[in-house]
């Protein structure tokens, strides 16, 4: 898929919320807060970046989307499902006995999930296996790891970041979905925060710090990573954790938290407004 | 006069020639390739060797997604380190989607010697047999090493966990020997007593069974090469005549061989007696490989002791 224009990926965004907030429905704790935040850049991913063929999802010259932060995998399954890699029905299937669409990405139950993850830390080490064995087989295709800033306090995280640059993976690109939040706190204390570009470059990554929900700023980050340069590009996209959903957004307890019918409702709605907003600007 | 080699040795060889039949094998290392003996691997094929560094983790990782994009990755560093220190990664980005990686294990058990506890690997076939879908051998000399390479490289699917070490012993197989998932072989027959052992206490367990055999002791030996999936027939044969099994592994009696053999007696509802032969629940200590041996009974002498001591004990 490559999709241009701004205002359809941006609607494509929106439209991934909603499916993220239907198919997580009331009663059951999900991980709303970080599959809203990476909604953008997902979308941006799949639909604007992505060398993919959803009618054949194992194609061995595809891109491919390694979801580090594996309890946001709702959103790619929104995304996956609007690409028609398994049909959308399917969705509201998620975290039930005998689903395909499990918590975290299962990745040999599903089409179109390249990885399983869900401990955190270890995508970005399978994207380098991913794009090592690319480069073994004279593949040409690029890899896509989206972490969280919160994740990348794993130490694996930068054992892999070491062997990207070690072993020349330039093929190998790096989002950080930096909503600032993890499951119990703030990611970074205050400090930290600015460090986190730093670290990478001292790493040996070019990195681009962009706003994680200006779409345009998202695609040109996008283009930018794939531009020939020795290093490998990391993007870190400053989000909101729950963006969209008002009585979400920023607040740590929405990480994994179960909604009422009404606050779905709610969120249904505020969701929907501004989708109606955007249209409108 | 049967050759005597490190199966460490032997792999490391058999691997260059796994490399040579198939080219979908690589190999990652992370920084022991000499004492791994994947350098040979890293000679012969360089472009298909990746060496990580000093990162495990990451090395199994990059394993799995290389395997998840059509290559055959074995992915080399101790025993100890290739399981314990990356357990989580094993378990939900290889066993998880089942993918076709092998890890192996070198320097495994008590033999890895001097350099003490820190390194010597006594609960490596117990965490992997845990693994759902993981299969676990236990190479018992260099012929068998080598078959078993070179079917994990072209046989075999799924998840491998290859167990290697640093102590020679000689060959005791047939060199037209085949490897065969889940198939484990009597060695020697015999009524008395089952020695059930695997890896480097295969070959002591056949001197035991010559020792015993001169005080009039029939012991039948068997080498279970496969800890995961075990084979029960074999068991089950050993029961029939046997009214004493005797398990020998270079690793601790809680998880391993003896516990897999454990298992099978006790759901078959066997009325004869096991003895497990291994470390007893503790950590080892820096010494010489046979003096870590002798210490937890584990050579012919010991298994042989056992042996008496059981059925003596016997009502």
């Amino acid at each position: 898929m490559r999709i241009e224009n701004v205002k359809a990926l941006q609607r494509l965004a929106w439209e991934l919320r909603l499916d993220i907030v239907r198919m997580m429905g009331p009663n059951k704790a999900h991980h709303f807060g970080g599959s809203l935040s990476a909604a953008d850049l997902v979308t941006a991913i799949y639909f604007h970046a992505l060398r993919y063929d959803p009618q054949n999802p194992r194609w061995p010259e595809r891109d491919r989307f390694v979801m580090s932060k594996g309890h946001c995998v709702p959103a790619q399954y929104a995304a996956l499902a609007r690409l028609g890699v398994f049909p959308r029905e399917e969705l509201p299937t998620l975290k039930t006995l005998g689903s395909r669409l499990q918590g975290h990405p299962a990745a040999h139950l599903l089409p179109g999930i390249e990885a399983c993850t869900g401990s955190l830390g270890q995508g970005l080490s399978f994207a380098n296996g991913i794009a090592l064995a690319g480069r073994m087989q004279g593949l040409a295709f690029r890899v896509y790891c989206l972490l969280g800033d919160g994740e990348t306090q794993e130490g694996q995280v930068w054992e892999a970041a070491r062997t990207t640059v070690r072993q020349c993976l330039t093929n190998v690109i790096g989002v950080i979905d930096c909503n600032g939040l993890k499951a119990m706190d703030t990611s970074y204390c205050g400090a930290e925060i600015p460090a986190l570009a730093e670290k990478w470059r001292a790493f040996g990554w070019r990195v681009r710090e962009i706003d994680g929900h200006d779409m345009a700023q998202i695609c040109a980050a996008l283009d930018w990573a794939i531009e020939e340069h020795p290093q490998p590009a990391m993007i870190i996209a400053r989000t909101v954790k729950g963006k969209g959903v008002p009585f979400i957004e920023n607040e740590p307890d929405y990480h994994n938290a179960a909604l009422t019918q009404e606050q779905i409702d709610r969120a249904i709605h505020a969701l929907q407004m501004q989708m109606a907003h955007m249209e409108e600007a | 006069m049967a050759e005597w080699r490190q199966t460490r040795y032997v792999y490391g060889e058999a691997l260059v020639e796994a490399g040579r039949l198939n080219p979908r094998v690589a190999v990652l290392d992370a920084d022991l390739y000499k004492s791994t003996r994947t350098v040979l691997f890293r000679e012969a094929f360089p472009e298909r060797f990746v060496d990580i560094g000093i990162a495990e983790m990451d090395m199994v990782s990059t394993a799995a997604g290389m395997a998840a994009t059509g290559m055959i990755p074995f992915a080399n560093s101790f025993a100890i380190f290739i399981t314990a220190h990356c357990y989580d990664q094993i378990r939900i980005q290889i066993c998880y989607p089942g993918l076709h990686v092998i890890l192996a294990g070198s320097s495994a058990g008590l033999t890895q010697g001097p350099d003490g506890a820190s390194h010597q690997s006594l609960e490596d076939i117990a965490l992997m047999r845990a693994l759902p879908k993981m299969q676990v051998l236990v190479p018992a000399d260099g012929i068998e090493t080598r078959a078993m390479t070179l079917a994990a490289a072209n046989e075999l699917s799924g998840p491998i966990y290859l167990r290697l070490g640093r102590y020679p012993v000689p060959d005791i197989l047939d060199p037209s020997y085949r490897y065969q998932l889940g198939k484990a072989a009597i060695l020697r027959e015999g009524k008395d007593v089952a020695l059930i052992a695997c890896g480097h206490m295969v070959y002591p367990a056949l001197q035991a069974a010559e020792r015993l055999a001169a005080e009039g002791i029939q012991a039948l030996v068997v080498n279970m090469s496969t800890i995961k999936p075990l084979d029960r027939e074999i068991i089950l044969q050993a029961l029939g005549v046997c009214a004493l099994v005797v398990t020998a592994e270079e690793h601790s009696i809680i998880g391993g061989l003896g516990s897999a053999v454990a298992e099978v007696m006790a759901e078959e509802g066997a009325a004869v007696r096991l003895v497990r032969l291994g470390t007893r629940d503790v950590f080892g200590e820096s010494a010489t490989a046979d003096e870590l041996l002798a210490k937890h009974g584990l050579t012919a002498e010991g298994i042989s002791q056992a042996v008496r001591n059981s059925l003596r004990a016997r009502p």
